[in-house]
């Protein structure tokens, strides 16, 4: 589904990202893990296409597709799904018209009419009630007041509802409590498909109890310096970075 | 992040929509102004004399005034005698008696900008209940509006006459009230906005040339929406028109206000005046969609709008609310204003003023507190993209007799892009200690981040800057009518265009 070869990326003329080689097959969860200042968010942020970082080098395919020739909005009607670490306000603006203004703009990429309101809030209900959020909670403004927890539920909220091919988690465990952390963790499970990939970027081993890894990548200094399966998650728990990026 | 605005630079420019020229035979008075063209003006509409001695009365102080220089705005000098002060659809010559007069190319005119002027046809399609007496069916009728088309200088035609007279609404041209309603006319006219008030009223009171009367007598809720479509068609023409509303004890109305101008590369300018009298317990809704032609992305054309707005709550208990949404105009210097006169009077501003490419804008509100108890609020928000200056100036003013008022303001700008500018001029002056006022002001920018939660969820940053856009008007677009707030919502998508630049 994600193949990136040699990725070199830079931030205001600093190279952050040195030679990152990743691939992810359909239906697989990678969990990458590393340091602060390792690049994590570095490399969600590289292939959501946010301004302001520079590919220096490297190519990244996705199903096929060039993904770096493409635009932000574009990655997304493809399939691709960030779920921000520090998910931003936008006031006045519901959850709901937010999401149905984002589902609506990708079926009419695909070619699709726009979802009927019928259908939208029956799945926006459905949704909601499986992450124990309140309906209310979808007439609230985007993020607007919302605790730290209800923030992350919301983005496996739009998760959920606009059901793309790779959901990128960057750091959605940080700052969770445990019940909260389960109810995230569901989610990312319901997403599980065989059809669909995860690359979830956490700091910590936690999450990984509750959302099991097919492989495990290890990231310092831009590069993928090890890659494993789950019992890596619990090894770095056990000992540190510190034995790999020496190692390196 | 610049990746994302060149992109949408390169988005296609949608063309101001309303900015076509319709060619048709017109009356125009040569530019210049003197006593003979007030007089010239009074006569073709065949008023009484105390109306031209109001006009003359006007010419001659307007004479003796400054060009107010005070406002945030830069323009250079007009010329007044370069301007034509009246400019009539030749066809109309002795104005149409019915719709069914009316020159066709007016009525495609009016067609285009999707304003219907056949009874028949109604806005929303919902089909009022005949059956319902007039204060409940007025609440069903969602549907149906009442228009009043000014197109330069005269009105050509006004709908539901028969319907609102039912009711006892008189819903006319100002020039057929001179003729029609003499006493209430004169008894109000300029009671409100004295001729002496400002410059461009002062201008108005001397060349008026047309504009809407609206009357609606002791305890009457008018049963449907009255509206006025402005349009200016004809080149180096000036519109003046003026407006007067009386709402007589114990009534209701609510009124709408549409303007669109074709596409100039000279500016025209507009000066309006609108009167608003609300008697006791009365309640004057008065809304206002602005969008004349703002000039190209170079700031070359458009209109000046120059405009005196205001209402007198002289009665106990009555209400005036003003809504605006404002995209148009090169330059808009416009403050709708409420004197709360009557005890427990209500005065409300609710406002969007949007600039963008090199519009500027200098409007707010004046509440002026005369009676005890009187209330008012102000919502206002600024929207500033482009290169353009974009600046709220508002005044709230407790007289000693204002016991116990109370003035809620709220003014947020919002910015798009680093080269506009947003400004507050508040200004609060309170003569009764008893007195209460809340100010709050913020401004804020669409973040790089809230564009990027956009897109990457599939919306492009255009329809993004809408939508935030939108969000942040929400508190004022809540206080229009529901055709209105359709209108508002698409007119600032449009007005928006390539605003991340």
């Amino acid at each position: 589904m994600l193949e990136v070869k040699n990725l070199h990326a830079s931030v205001a003329g600093k190279p952050i990202l040195n030679g990152l080689n990743l691939a992810i097959p359909a239906g697989e969860v990678h969990a990458v893990m590393g340091p602060n200042g390792s690049g994590k968010s570095t490399l969600t942020n590289v292939l959501a296409g946010k301004p302001g970082y520079e590919v220096t080098d490297g190519e990244v395919t996705f199903n096929g597709q060039n993904l770096l020739d493409l635009e932000v909005e574009d990655r997304a009607h493809a399939g691709l799904f960030l779920a921000f670490q520090y998910p931003t306000e936008i006031p006045g603006v519901s959850n709901m018209e937010f999401l149905k203004a984002a589902i609506d703009s990708q079926r009419k990429a695909q070619g699709e009419p726009a979802i009927s309101a019928m259908d939208f809030m029956q799945q926006a209900r459905a949704i909601a009630k499986r992450l124990d959020l309140n309906p209310e909670f979808l007439k609230r403004g985007v993020n607007e007041g919302f605790s730290g927890g209800e923030k992350k539920r919301n983005e496996i909220l739009q998760l959920l509802m606009l059901n793309p091919k790779l959901a990128i988690l960057d750091e959605t465990d940080s700052g969770l409590d445990i019940d909260a952390l389960q109810v995230v963790s569901d989610g990312v499970n319901a997403f599980r498909a065989p059809d669909h990939s995860v690359l979830l970027v956490t700091h910590y081993q936690r999450i990984l109890n509750y959302v099991k890894p097919d492989r495990v990548h290890v990231l310092a200094r831009g590069q993928i310096l090890r890659s494993g399966d789950a019992s890596l998650a619990q090894e770095l728990e056990a000992r540190g970075y510190g034995w790999i990026t020496d190692a390196a | 992040m610049t990746e994302a605005r060149e992109d949408l630079e390169k988005l296609v420019k949608r063309e101001y929509s309303a900015g076509f020229v319709t060619d048709i035979e017109t009356d125009t008075l040569p530019p210049g102004l003197s006593e003979d063209v007030v007089r010239f003006i009074s006569a073709k509409k065949g008023e009484p004399e105390w109306l031209t001695e109001w006009r003359l009365k006007a010419y001659r102080h307007w004479l003796t005034q400054p060009h107010p220089n005070w406002a945030h705005v830069h323009f250079p000098q007009i010329d007044y005698n370069a301007i034509s002060y009246y400019s009539a659809p030749k066809s109309q010559a002795d104005g149409p008696k019915s719709l069914d007069e009316v020159d066709p190319e007016l009525l495609r005119t009016y067609e285009k900008l999707g304003i219907p002027l056949h009874e028949q046809a109604l806005l929303a399609g919902v089909k009022p209940d005949p059956d319902l007496p007039v204060e409940t069916a007025a609440g069903n009728l969602g549907g149906q509006v009442a228009v009043d088309a000014v197109f330069d200088s005269v009105s050509i035609g006004t709908t539901f006459k028969a319907k609102l007279a039912e009711a006892g609404v008189i819903f006319c041209s100002i020039s057929e009230a001179v003729k029609d309603y003499p006493e209430l006319v004169k008894k109000y006219l300029g009671s409100v906005v004295p001729f002496t008030d400002n410059f461009y009223a002062t201008l108005n009171s001397a060349v008026f040339s047309d504009g809407s009367f609206v009357y609606i007598p002791k305890g009457v809720r008018c049963p449907m929406e009255l509206s006025t479509y402005f349009r200016i068609n004809a080149q180096n023409t000036g519109q003046f028109e003026r407006t007067l509303i009386i709402a007589e004890e114990g009534s209701y109305v609510s009124y709408l206000e549409g303007c669109t101008a074709p596409m100039r590369d000279e500016n025209q300018l507009h000066a309006a005046v609108v009167e608003l009298v609300a008697l006791k317990d009365a309640q004057i809704k008065y809304s206002t969609v602005q969008n004349w032609y703002p000039g190209d992305e170079n700031g070359k054309g458009g209109i000046f709008n120059f405009v005196t707005k205001r209402g007198a709550c002289i009665g106990a208990n009555s209400k005036i609310s003003w809504t605006q949404v404002e995209t148009g105009s090169a330059i808009t210097w416009k403050y709708p204003s409420v004197v709360l006169r009557g005890e427990n009077a209500v005065g409300e501003f609710y406002s969007v003023a949007l600039t963008n490419n090199y519009q500027q804008a200098d409007t707010g509100t004046k509440m002026i507190h005369l009676g005890r108890n009187t209330r008012s609020t102000i919502v206002s928000k600024g929207i500033s993209a482009g290169h353009s200056e974009n600046a709220y100036r508002g005044l709230v003013r407790f007289s000693p007799s204002a016991a116990n008022a109370r003035n809620y303001t709220q003014c947020d700008s919002l910015l798009i892009g680093d080269r506009c500018g947003a400004h507050t001029f508040p200004y609060i002056e309170s003569g009764n200690a008893s007195a209460m006022v809340e100010h709050e002001a913020t401004t804020s920018k669409v973040s790089d981040e809230q564009l990027f939660l956009c897109q990457q969820r599939g919306i492009d940053a255009e329809k993004a800057i809408s939508m935030i856009v939108n969000g942040f008007c929400k508190d004022v677009f809540r206080e229009l009518p529901m055709e209105f707030a359709v209108e508002a919502g698409k007119l600032l998508e449009v007005s928006l265009e390539g605003a991340v630049g």
